[in-house]
């Protein structure tokens, strides 16, 4: 069998909720061996024990959802069936390992031992005081790669703040950025934006780290503020401020320069279409696709200045055209003209729309707790060693007397004392939840 | 210079605007040789402010500029037979092959994935599309509205009145780029550990669905649709010189704990309006009122500084200038000067993480538009400088 590109590396995951998780995935979808740990002290993002209510309805929030139930019924191991676990943690090994016990340490040093990297996302200090920080780990590895993975950095003015993915919004100034044009921030929904670009270069970093490795010999210890990956995104932004002292803000759904160029209601309920015009080829293609009514002609839509000034007024004349219309029908019509136009698809649409589908993008699991289902799938398509999801998302200890017994060789009286001191185990203990 | 991570590693660029270019900056930033090819008109992000100035010349973008920096630049017009031959010539030698164009755009001037694997076997090329190489949408037309619209995270973004919205600036095609660096690194690995090349589809669209939004899972579990009414407010607050934030609806206990600690009123724990998120979330406005004056009178400096001491998950609110000018930045040299010999010295942002053994570094300015053609074409392949006149006169560079 053709090996995936990562066969022969492990990853040890000690990483909770989604920015590190989520970077250990993608590693594990390139095939390499993760070992993701949990403790039974300690729930992460493998949902509550008793989810809070925080619906009007009564219902569990969206965060803690589970399958099959109506309302969501958590069953009784809530913890192998929360949507925000087993959504992004596929192609990984679960185990637990009480960090705070001198057994546990042991266990985990003997584990970074035979890895290649370890990725932690907890605050600045929390690996090092807990005495399994990268200089342990060397010590029992010369050549080990540790990710660590705090909001602000393991040196500076902030980097003792904490907080979740949400927290890095505002400091890069993205937050600032987003939103309705001419809005202040006070208005704006959470984002965790910064944890979806966080693990999508953390990985990139560990095979580079990798890659040096094997020429040289040298591991390291890399520093991954999430705020900082977030901020790469932004470069143009903060050049337009240190060139020409611009300080930019939100625009909404505009363009600064041209338009329509928005958002706009389709038929419907709550269904919408983006049209996005941005030269003049466009609107042509735009006026005579919806069959060239006379506002088109308008003088003040003449021009892409004159279209960006009169804007207020064209968006409206837009709007009555779209509301009459499907938002997939609006995207057949105008594309076929090679406008840039597109509906507003949501979480239940990408099920059933059929370019995802053929596209085959999700892809059906069996979980032994949650039944089975389709799973969003693959980031990227791989022509020669084809990626899929191997291993549905890990229940809480399921792979401990693989890990334990079959990799570091513990016999299984080790293995049942370790469970008695509940060092390791498959349920949470009471008040872990807290 | 010391090694960087990835010195060795060679990338010919194909790529234009967003996505690619911002894929193969990472690869350059730590250390790769990444060949940016331009077509003779130059990258259309040249053409896409902000310009120094507000001047639209071309080596003044500064979105051209923060993409391409650390790259060699040369101009080459793959439409010509003899642009192809060099282009081949310079493939022997790579790595990586990334590129943007249209699906079938690279087969249709004799540069498919399989005539250059043909070359070189191990060879890697990722092909970055708004919506990937296959599939009824393929050659559909592209904005940065259309990823965020169709990848989904659009629909659950912005208020329920009011129409949704995306993210702020180029948000999604910078996250498609980074996650094609992912990928072409994933790739890269399978040529070096495995002895494997491949042709890699990025689709800007599944991207999306992947990275961004976790909760498209809920829906499969729960048959729920997450509406842009799902989504809590951020937490942002005024205070007396701006914004700071909390966690939305203080959601955990032990954050409404230490907030109310913070704000020494004790009597909030009490109250009927606030006793879980679902209740502060409610009654949102009557807490708002309460907490004001206590947040009218500090900066955002001092309450975000006292609430982490407090165990609050709290931050100032930063804009652009409040950023490139912090301390915290200053204290990690986040932003570096970059001389450039058409912009003099310029601040740019810096690392997107920091390798300790191998640092990222600018070790050249962004390109000029094909400044290394001598270096690639007479140095590395050969020709003579009366070649490069021809070339240049028969529209191939």
């Amino acid at each position: 069998m053709t090996k995936l590109p990562l066969e022969g590396i492990r990853i040890l995951d000690a990483t909770d909720v989604w920015a590190g998780p989520y970077t250990c995935t993608l590693l594990g979808d390139l095939g390499a061996e993760v070992i993701k740990v949990d403790s039974i002290q300690r729930f992460g993002s493998r949902g509550q024990l008793n989810p809070p209510d925080t619906r009007p309805d009564g219902t569990p929030p969206v965060m803690w959802a589970y399958p099959d139930g109506v309302p969501r019924t958590p069953g009784t191991q809530p913890w192998n069936r929360a949507a925000l676990y087993n959504g992004i943690n596929r192609n990984k090994l679960g185990i637990t390992l009480n960090l705070r016990d001198p057994k546990g340490k042991d266990i985990f040093k003997r584990l970074a031992a035979i890895s290649d990297v370890m990725i932690e996302n907890y605050a600045t200090g929390v690996f090092a005081r807990l005495g399994i920080g990268y200089e342990d780990l060397k010590a029992v590895k010369e050549d080990i790669i540790v990710i660590s993975m705090p909001l602000f950095g393991n040196y500076g003015t902030y980097s003792h703040y904490k907080g979740l993915g949400s927290t890095a919004d505002p400091i890069s100034g993205h937050a600032t950025l987003r939103g309705y044009l001419g809005d202040d921030p006070s208005a704006l929904q959470g984002t965790v934006h910064s944890d979806a670009v966080a693990s999508s270069t953390a990985p990139f970093a560990a095979m580079a780290a990798i890659f040096y490795r094997n020429r040289t010999g040298k591991g390291q210890f890399i520093d991954f503020g999430q705020c900082e990956a977030y901020m790469g995104h932004l470069g143009e932004v903060y050049l337009d401020y240190t060139m020409n002292g611009r300080v930019q803000s939100t625009r909404g759904n505009r363009h600064e320069s041209a338009a329509p160029h928005g958002c706009y209601r389709a038929k419907g309920d709550d269904s919408w279409v983006i049209i996005a015009v941005t030269n003049d080829d466009e609107w042509a293609g735009f006026c005579e696709a919806i069959g060239s009514p006379p506002w088109t002609q308008d003088p003040r839509f003449a021009t892409s200045l004159d279209r960006h000034a009169n804007q207020d007024e064209l968006d409206k004349l837009v709007e009555q055209w779209t509301t009459q219309h499907d938002h997939y029908e609006i995207m057949r019509l105008l594309q076929s003209a090679r406008v840039p136009v597109g509906p507003v698809l949501d979480h239940g649409e990408v099920y059933t729309d059929p370019h995802i589908k053929e596209r085959g993008f999700f892809e059906e699991v069996t979980h032994k707790e949650a039944g089975t289902h389709l799973y969003p799938g693959m980031n990227w398509k791989f022509s020669k060693t084809p990626l899929s999801i191997r291993i549905p998302a890990n229940c809480l200890g399921e792979h401990n007397e693989y890990v334990l017994g079959n990799l570091l060789g513990l016999s299984e009286d080790e293995i049942a004392q370790l469970e008695a001191e509940q060092i390791i185990g498959k349920e949470y203990l009471p008040g872990s939840d807290q | 210079m010391a090694d960087q991570a990835l010195t060795g590693v060679k990338v010919l660029d194909l790529s234009r605007d967003i996505s690619g270019p911002y894929c193969t900056k990472l690869f350059a930033d730590y250390g790769a040789e990444v060949i940016k090819i331009e077509p003779p008109e130059g990258d259309p992000s040249r053409r896409a402010g902000p310009f120094l100035n507000d001047d639209p010349h071309p080596e003044r973008s500064g979105l051209f500029m923060h993409l391409n920096t650390n790259k060699l630049g040369v101009t080459l017009n793959l439409e010509t037979a003899t642009g192809a031959e060099l282009f081949k010539e310079l493939v022997k030698d790579a790595d990586a092959v990334v590129e943007s164009f249209p699906p079938g755009a690279m087969a249709d001037v004799g540069l498919s994935y399989e005539t250059l694997e043909a070359i070189n076997p191990r060879l890697v090329m990722v092909s970055i599309t708004p919506f990937g190489q296959t599939g009824p949408y393929k050659d559909f037309a592209f904005a940065e509205l259309t990823a965020w619209a169709m990848g989904s995270r659009m629909s659950i973004t912005g208020s329920m009145e009011r129409e949704p919205h995306p993210l702020g600036g180029n948000a999604a095609q910078y996250l498609a780029g980074t996650q094609a660096a992912t990928a072409t690194m994933g790739a890269f690995m399978g040529a070096f550990l495995q002895g494997i090349g491949q042709h890699v589809d990025v689709s800007i669209q599944e991207t999306l669905l992947a990275a961004v939004d976790a909760r498209l899972l809920f829906t499969e579990y729960t048959k729920d649709v997450a509406t842009r009414g799902d989504n809590p407010a951020a937490g942002f607050q005024f205070c007396q010189d701006g914004f700071v934030q909390f966690p939305a609806n203080f959601v955990q206990p032990r954050q409404w704990n230490r907030m109310v600690r913070l704000l020494d009123m004790p009597e909030l724990l009490e109250d009927p309006r606030f006793l879980t998120p679902g209740d502060r979330g409610v009654h949102r406005d009557d807490l708002d009122a309460i907490i004001l004056p206590w947040l009218l009178d500090r900066t955002k400096y001092e309450i975000s500084d006292a609430a982490q001491a407090e165990g609050v998950f709290a931050a100032p609110v930063f804009d652009v200038a409040d950023v490139v000018e912090s301390e915290h930045f200053a204290s990690r040299g986040y932003f570096v000067d970059v001389e450039h010999p058409e912009t003099g010295t310029v601040k740019f942002g810096g690392a997107p993480f920091q390798m300790r053994e191998t640092p990222w570094a600018v070790r050249r300015p962004p390109p000029l538009l094909g400044q290394h053609n001598a270096e690639i074409y007479c140095d590395r392949l050969g020709r003579t400088k009366e070649d490069l006149v021809k070339l240049r006169q028969a529209g191939v560079i």
